[in-house]
């Protein structure tokens, strides 16, 4: 089976110019990925980072063979891909282990499938359990381990398969960060010790210091339609030190280019930037970015920080932080540059004066998200001052899928509530002016 | 499926450990039971031929076993309907579009009118012998059983998580090793649970279906369904009792027997992979699993399973050939859907045709009136229980020390069947001398209620703690704290427990609005009376047209209220 796949060439998985659609409930088809070339080399580890929705997660179902890319070509060994192929593996986000079977039976079960036979399996099976150090809990079954033992099992489950590329998805994020930590480190240490036949590595993730320390090489992927934005070469030995001045540096470097705005935006970096009305609103909750704002103007940062070492002082990881950061930007109550952030004047304002803050937020609301400009508008015309949800769900999901249509919504809904902009009623999904409005705009 | 691995006890002793010993008279005699009990049903026999039924209560063991065999080669073939049918309809698309509807459709007629309909072919199907009645009431009993638990694993095969879909693939299991590995367990304690439920509103059915009556003849086959029949006709109050004794030790049996330790071995499939809440534990699994001998051969049964994936596994991987992605065309598909047009058009001309030839229009207008009447009953009586148990179930369920014992007590309730009480009604119909069309009616929720009772006890001890403390610190009183707070709480699983009640009141109906104490009869005017009465004269046109009128009826009622709730309850209310 896979022995008679070329195994001379260097490149393990080549894309060139993938794309890939989805279609929408009501028969819209929206491009997830357009023109991604991509490439991974024998020996090398790549990781894909972005925001959520920018379509690395799907990219790495298409290198797993799980999701058919609608154009271009994909290549494992130079061979067509068209469905998961014996050499590559994958490890899950939520680990994906089958509840009702024990460590040993998981960890058994792509061999199992395969048909080897069953004294091979257990051989193989402990191997690899006591690789990742597990012995000892052959039997248990999943829900009586911990969440760090867990992955171990996904982990174990994938190298038992002898795998020429692993696959990771976000394979830390779902646990503490030191266990977190100590995995990755578990993990690099396998990869250095070339005690398992992998030859290639490919990590999803939002951690951008996981990025840095594991990678050869990093992908940054931007949004709508998703695609490669930015590459970053590192070859600083492994282990690298997260102290270490060049490791900072391109933590540093990797901040700045994940919170660029797209070339389409123009340089207008000065002003808030114009978006069209499907952008994707960050998940930024408004007492947290109040609670950044205020972080930001105090001592030691006095308006201007380093967004790592805001990472570090918040204890929030990089996708909380992020969409923060960028929701304070679009709002014009800091900016965005060069992986620092900034307090604008309004911004300090905002801060002093707590009487003001909702009337602010409502002004900066409307003027440069024109979701909420929009919503507001069309309430205005309706002598009832209110209108259902819906037209405006279906007007994002023309460029979201449904899930993301609701989400960029609600967060639209929950701004507009504290911005004092608009009102929504959850039972009859309702949007409405503020009470005490309407009669106002009637007359 | 069965494995016992999690229960490690080397006792190293040649002929086995001491459970075996003790487990070994119990298998053998059960074995005894069944073969005999089975080796009864083939029996030789004309219509019209006398069947003697004895009201001696030292035939109730032997009764019980005859019925208890029926019910187990019912649920035997409603779980292999199951398996396959569902399976079908979750994998193959042309197949669902068919199934599903197919499948809501049967689940809506009426289980005692399959009886009518089928009795007739299937003493056909084994002249001169009594197999062909035992098929049909088997065959009712499976009516009764199967629909939910098709519906049950063909939801549970569209909800299988994703991420363990895409690991089944990565790992490249072949369709017959996911459905092991993966399917099958996920959906098993949703199964189970409807399984058990399936059982219990059998024994409801076995009352109507042993005992009988097509084209004015009498069968009844031996049963406790027969020995109740003969009880009623004969007024036979002491027999009535020993027969609702022997129904609670045959409930009680099952639960112990059967379904405790098949709840408590289903507990390792539950899905949420937190510990957290404890299973149902049973002294019988526990049993079984310290005996050996058991063990080998469950160890026996999972190796020709296990065996079975070598032989059916995928034997490419994603870089041949034959992986590549047939692009699907449309043109069979409208062929398909062209093929069921064509057919439901041709069962529509014969439907009219039937009606105008057979029955009359008039006829139809005059079972829609019925049907109406019938419509009013379920609901109205479901408001009333309702109103009754509602609050009561509220006050159970907060009460932790008492939750638990009456849950029980209002599944074994469920499962009772309330054919039993019905003479009681008409006794006290004749003697007031009140009118039928009303006093009847609260016969119909008399065995559902208790679907309310206990889904609410369910959904109010389930309130979480944190809530209940709000609502005591804010000194919510009255009628603001069963609007904001009681209600809505308990509402989803309200919804649930009713919709079960309505659909059984509906079922009900054929044996409440008709019902005969010795020769006293009493009926309702309604669509339930209908078709009992239809039955009885053997009129098969006219069954068939209030049975797709009840059908109609039922569809219409969870399309348009209960499906909408539910939502409701989905969307809107839940924790």
């Amino acid at each position: 089976m896979g022995k008679e796949i070329d195994t001379m060439t260097d490149t393990l998985i080549e894309l060139k110019n993938v794309e890939k659609r989805f279609k929408s409930a009501d028969g819209m088809a929206r491009t997830v990925l357009e023109g991604v070339d991509f490439e991974l080399q024998d020996g090398e580890i790549v990781a894909l980072l972005g925001q959520s929705g920018s379509g690395k997660s799907t990219l790495l179902r298409v290198i797993a063979g799980l999701i058919q890319a609608d154009g271009g070509d994909v290549k494992y060994r130079g061979q067509p891909l068209y469905g998961p192929a014996n050499g590559i593996s994958m490890v899950f986000q939520s680990f994906a282990l089958f509840p009702w079977l024990t460590v040993q039976q998981n960890v058994e079960l792509g061999l199992e499938a395969r048909g080897v036979s069953q004294d091979e399996r257990a051989k193989r099976a402990e191997a690899a359990i006591e690789l990742i150090g597990l012995s000892g809990f052959e039997g248990a079954l999943p829900r009586e381990l911990s969440g760090g033992m867990r992955q171990r099992v996904g982990i174990a489950r994938a190298l038992v398969m002898e795998p020429d590329v692993l696959l990771m998805d976000e394979a830390f994020s779902a646990l503490d960060v030191m266990t977190g930590e100590q995995l990755r480190d578990d993990m690099l240490e396998l990869w250095d010790g070339k005690s398992t036949p992998m030859r290639g590595l490919l990590i999803v993730s939002h951690n951008i210091e996981e990025a840095v320390l594991m990678a050869d090489r990093i992908l940054i992927f931007a949004s709508d339609p998703g695609r490669v934005r930015a590459e970053l070469r590192i070859s600083l030995p492994r282990p690298r030190d997260v102290d270490s001045v060049e490791v900072r540096a391109l933590i540093d470097q990797v901040y700045a280019l994940m919170t660029a705005r797209a070339p389409r935006a123009g340089k207008a970096a000065e002003e808030a930037v114009s978006l069209h009305l499907g952008y994707r609103l960050p998940e930024a909750d408004v007492s947290r970015m109040e609670g950044m704002l205020e972080l930001l103007s105090e001592e030691p940062f006095n308006g201007r920080a380093d967004l790592p070492k805001l990472v570090d002082e918040t204890d929030l990881t990089d996708d909380e932080l992020l969409p923060l950061a960028d929701a304070l930007h679009l709002l014009g109550l800091a900016q965005l540059a060069h992986g620092d952030i900034v307090i604008t004047p309004l911004g300090k304002r905002y801060v002093e004066n707590e009487d003001v803050r909702q009337e602010i937020f409502g002004q900066q609301l409307l003027a440069h998200v024109p979701l909420a400009a929009h919503i507001r508008h069309s309430l205005e015309q309706e002598p009832s001052g209110e209108l259902p949800e819906g037209p405006f769900l279906k007007l994002l999901r023309e460029s979201l899928d449904a899930d993301e249509a609701e989400r960029v919504l609600k967060v639209a809904i929950e701004w507009g509530r504290y911005g004092e902009a608009y009102e929504y009623n959850y039972n009859t999904g309702v949007v409405h002016l503020p009470e005490g409005e309407e009669e106002a705009e009637a007359e | 499926m069965i494995k016992f691995e999690y229960f490690p006890r080397q006792v190293i002793e040649a002929g086995g450990n001491r459970w075996d010993w003790a487990l070994l008279p119990l298998v053998l005699s059960a074995l005894v039971l069944l073969a005999f009990g089975a080796a009864q049903m083939s029996h030789p026999y004309q219509i019209g031929a006398p069947m003697p039924i004895y009201l001696d209560p030292a035939y109730l063991p032997y009764y019980l076993l005859r019925t208890t065999l029926r019910m187990f080669i019912a649920l035997g073939a409603s779980i292999v309907f199951t398996l396959v049918y569902a399976t079908l309809a979750a994998k193959n698309r042309a197949a669902e579009k068919v199934l599903i509807p197919l499948l809501d459709i049967l689940q809506s007629i009426p289980v005692l009118g399959f009886l009518s309909i089928t009795v007739t072919g299937f003493i056909a199907l084994f002249p001169g012998n009594l197999l062909g009645v035992e098929c049909a009431a088997i065959f009712a009993i499976f009516t009764s059983q199967a629909w939910n638990m098709a519906f049950s694993l063909y939801q549970s095969l569209r909800t299988v998580p994703g991420e363990l879909q895409e690991a089944a693939r990565i790992f490249q299991l072949s369709g017959w090793q996911r459905f092991w590995r993966l399917e099958l367990p996920f959906a098993m304690p949703q199964l189970l649970w409807n399984i058990m439920m399936s059982m219990s509103g059998g024994w409801f059915f076995v009352v109507a279906s042993e005992a009988i009556s097509v084209s004015n003849q009498n069968i009844k086959l031996p049963g406790i369904g027969s020995y109740i029949a003969l009880a009623l006709e004969q007024r036979n109050l002491p027999a009535i009792g020993w027969a609702i004794g022997t129904m609670v030790i045959g409930i009680l049996l099952y639960d112990q027997l059967l379904f405790r330790p098949l709840l408590a071995w289903a507990d390792k499939f539950r899905f949420e992979t937190e510990g957290g809440e404890t299973g149902q534990s049973s002294w019988l699994l526990t049993w079984l699993r310290r005996t050996e001998r058991l063990q080998f051969i469950a160890r026996g049964g999972l190796k020709v399973v296990e065996k079975s994936f070598s032989l059916f596994r995928r034997e490419y991987d994603g870089t041949s050939i034959r992986a590549r992605p047939q692009p699907i065309s449309d043109k069979w598909s409208r062929i398909w859907d062209a093929g069921i047009a064509a057919l439901v058009l041709f069962a529509v001309w014969r439907l009219v045709t039937f009606i105008h030839s057979e029955v009359g229009a008039g006829e139809v207008a005059r079972v829609f009136l019925f049907g109406f009447y019938t419509l009013i009953r379920v609901l109205v009586l479901i408001g009333l229980a309702s109103l009754v148990w509602v609050p009561v179930a509220i006050w159970i369920g907060m009460n932790p020390r008492w939750a638990d014992r009456l849950q029980a007590v209002a599944q074994l309730l469920a499962a009772f069947p309330a054919n039993l009480m019905f003479p009681l009604a008409v006794v006290f119909i004749v003697y007031f001398n009140l009118n039928p069309d009303i006093w009847l009616s609260p016969l119909m929720v008399f065995g559902t209620q208790w679907y309310i009772l206990f889904n609410v006890i369910a959904g109010a001890s389930n309130i979480p703690s944190e809530l209940r403390y709000a609502a005591q610190n804010l000194g919510l009183k009255g009628w603001l704290k069963w609007r904001r707070y009681l209600l809505p709480a308990i509402f989803p699983s309200f919804v649930t427990g009713a919709i079960t009640a309505s659909g059984g009141s509906w079922n009900a109906s054929i044996v409440a609005e008709y019902v005969t104490w010795g020769n006293t009869q009493l009926e309702a005017h309604g669509l339930g009376s209908y078709i009992a009465k239809m039955t009885a004269t053997g009129d098969f046109p006219r069954i068939a047209l209030g049975i797709g009128v009840m059908c109609v009826f039922v569809m219409s009622l969870n399309h348009f209220l209960w499906r909408k709730l539910y939502s409701l309850a989905e969307d809107r209310m839940h924790f």
